[in-house]
């Protein structure tokens, strides 16, 4: 069953992005930038989480995790360490997904060259 | 010579001796790849980047059109070209190994037909023997300026059009068989407010509309005098809109004498969206296809109006409208002279 | 937005504009939806089976498992954009292939990619975030933002 939400969910979160190119005519910088600032308020006001809970992948791959990730990293420090500790929390669950971006990136520009 | 406000006809009718015409993989798939003097396979050119393999294919278009006028690159006297590229380098650079004077041009996919006008003006005023044009462009290097890099993942809209990989250049001169240049209308920077950079076909209607109507009044002739006009890069919905634009000023253009080289480079089925452009979209259709048409005698006289649109990335991004531009050069082959 | 700009426009701008759109190809909004829809639902159960895949023959749990999910999810874009694959599903699948963490892989490695024709420093390095940069700026900004309001909260409001 998680499969099927996973699918659903996942794929109505990028019909939410298909309608911001399409009948917006926002960039694709403006649009994910806008669903990141989405996904970071949800999980500011708690429902993220839940809806991770019901949909797995289909919450966390689309990039409104990458927001929630980086409020829930910040978070997790700041109720340890204060205020400093959102500063040094805001990258601690995301730090998987930039870096390894990074780092992908970096082999990617070593082995290929664009196809055209 | 001058003829109204803004058209020169030229007495002297500089001929267009040769023409040099070079294409990627993407044209060697398309409608008229038979008339190219040249087809690479590979985007590259064996090159290491993308601007360099711009340069070449103009190198080697002016190499083809020297090669086949039999003139020698110390005769040519000047070089007006350009392309899309910051600063036209692939032009400049290409101009360095010819080693002639040179003009580097910006008209955007104008430029064709910005460099026809100017040569054929050099020559009927005897200001040289020999001279090459041309234009240039290159579908991953004008990407990667104007748009994402190559392999992002954006979804082009239906109405964005295709970068062609080519190059055309012509060898001008005051004397010789060939194809003639009678006369030219320089256009103006005309800007309808329109503002999307994935829809320079409907940008650039308006102006080719201007240039086309300024010329047929300013030579006091009417669009029958011309068995072909052909727009540059408007692809569908620039046709379309323009030919509504020039329903509702009331002049009579047919749409069987009306085309446009963006929808004639491709076929059917290729995914260029609403058609072809960029710089090479022009002069390619033009020095290849349709002046070989032309010595076959399918049709005498045409009207060419490269349109271009000129943005670039950063006045997009500050939100500015697109403004654009259409020069018409009139050549004419056969009949009486 | 539209409306203040074509305040600005001359009659014989705003007359044109409305020749032109009919004349405009209208984008298939509805047939794009159902794509986006289909390619982006897939990558997301792509991705529950490939968390799924760690949490039994790994020792992962619901809540770190994620992060493998995401690093396989960006190494599978780096080799579809290196051979030059994503594009073409893109074109596709709009939004499907944007949205999923694979679209912001594709943003970093395409503009690595297509910069080292500049070198390893300036092109690759300097350019490897020119698309995904915002995302993250705007990620970190808002993220900042509502850490600080709900700390505030709850540490002096008591919630």
């Amino acid at each position: 069953m998680i499969y099927f939400w996973a699918f659903v969910v996942g794929g109505l979160i990028c019909v939410i992005g298909q309608i911001m190119f399409d009948v917006f005519k926002l960039t694709p910088g403006h649009t994910l930038s806008t669903l990141v600032v989405v996904g970071a308020i949800l999980d500011g006001v708690g429902l993220y989480e839940p809806l991770i809970d019901f949909a797995g992948a289909g919450a966390t791959v689309p990039i409104t995790s990458f927001g929630n990730a980086l409020v829930h990293g910040a978070m997790q420090e700041a109720e340890q360490h204060g205020l400093v500790g959102i500063l040094t929390g805001v990258f601690e669950v995301t730090s998987a997904g930039i870096s390894a971006a990074i780092i992908f990136g970096m082999l990617g520009s070593l082995i290929f060259k664009p196809k055209g | 010579m001058l003829a109204g406000h803004r058209t020169w006809v030229f007495e002297q009718k500089p001929v267009i001796i040769s023409t040099g015409t070079v294409g990627g993989p993407f044209e060697a798939d398309g409608a008229i790849a038979e008339d190219f003097d040249l087809l690479h396979a590979d985007l590259w050119l064996k090159q290491d980047s993308y601007e360099k393999a711009h340069k070449v294919l103009f190198e080697e278009a002016c190499q083809k059109a020297m090669e086949k006028g039999g003139i020698q690159k110390e005769q040519v006297q000047f070089i007006l070209a350009g392309d899309l590229i910051n600063q036209i380098t692939p032009t400049s650079f290409a101009s360095r190994t010819i080693g002639a004077p040179y003009f580097g041009l910006f008209g955007a996919c104008s430029t064709s037909m910005e460099g026809l006008a100017l040569g054929a003006y050099i020559i009927n005023t005897k200001g040289a023997k020999y001279l090459l044009t041309g234009a240039s462009s290159h579908d991953t290097a004008v990407e990667k300026q104007f748009r994402y890099p190559t392999e992002y993942g954006g979804q082009k809209p239906p109405t964005a059009q295709w970068t062609v990989t080519g190059a055309g250049a012509a060898l001008l001169s005051d004397s010789g068989e060939g194809p003639r240049v009678t006369s030219a209308t320089i256009g103006r920077v005309i800007d309808m407010g329109l503002t999307d950079p994935f829809n320079m076909g409907g940008a650039m209607a308006p102006a080719a509309v201007d240039t086309i109507e300024a010329h047929l009044t300013e030579r006091n002739i009417d669009s029958t005098y011309y068995d072909l006009i052909v727009t540059g890069d408007l692809g569908q919905i620039g046709q379309e809109a323009s030919l509504d634009l020039f329903k509702k000023h009331g002049t009579p253009i047919s749409k069987e004498q009306y085309q446009d080289c963006g929808l004639m480079i491709y076929r059917e089925g290729q995914p260029v969206l609403a058609g072809g452009s960029g710089a090479g979209c022009s002069a390619t259709v033009v020095y290849g296809h349709l002046l070989n048409r032309m010595k076959k005698g399918e049709f005498k006289r045409m009207l060419v109006v490269a349109t271009g649109a000129l943005l670039s990335p950063l006045s997009f991004q500050q939100n500015e409208t697109i403004p654009c531009i259409a020069h018409a050069v009139s050549i004419e082959y056969g009949g009486g002279q | 937005m539209s409306n203040n700009q074509k305040k600005q426009l001359s009659p014989v701008q705003q007359e044109y504009q409305d020749i032109q759109k009919q004349r405009e190809i209208k984008r298939p909004v509805v047939k794009n939806c159902i794509k986006a829809f289909l390619i982006g639902g897939l990558i997301c159960l792509i991705g529950q089976v490939i968390q799924n895949f760690y949490i039994y023959y790994f020792d992962f749990t619901d809540q770190t498992a994620g992060n493998p999910t995401v690093g396989t999810l960006i190494f599978i874009a780096m080799l579809l954009t290196g051979f030059g694959v994503y594009d073409r599903i893109a074109q596709f699948g709009g939004a499907g292939t944007a949205v999923p963490v694979t679209g912001f892989g594709n943003a970093i490695i395409s503009a690595a990619i297509e910069h080292r024709t500049e070198g390893y420093v300036l092109g690759v390095g300097g350019n490897m975030f020119k698309l995904a940069g915002s995302v993250i700026v705007f990620g970190v900004f808002s993220a900042f933002v509502i850490a600080l309001i709900k700390t505030i909260l709850i540490q002096w409001g008591g919630l």
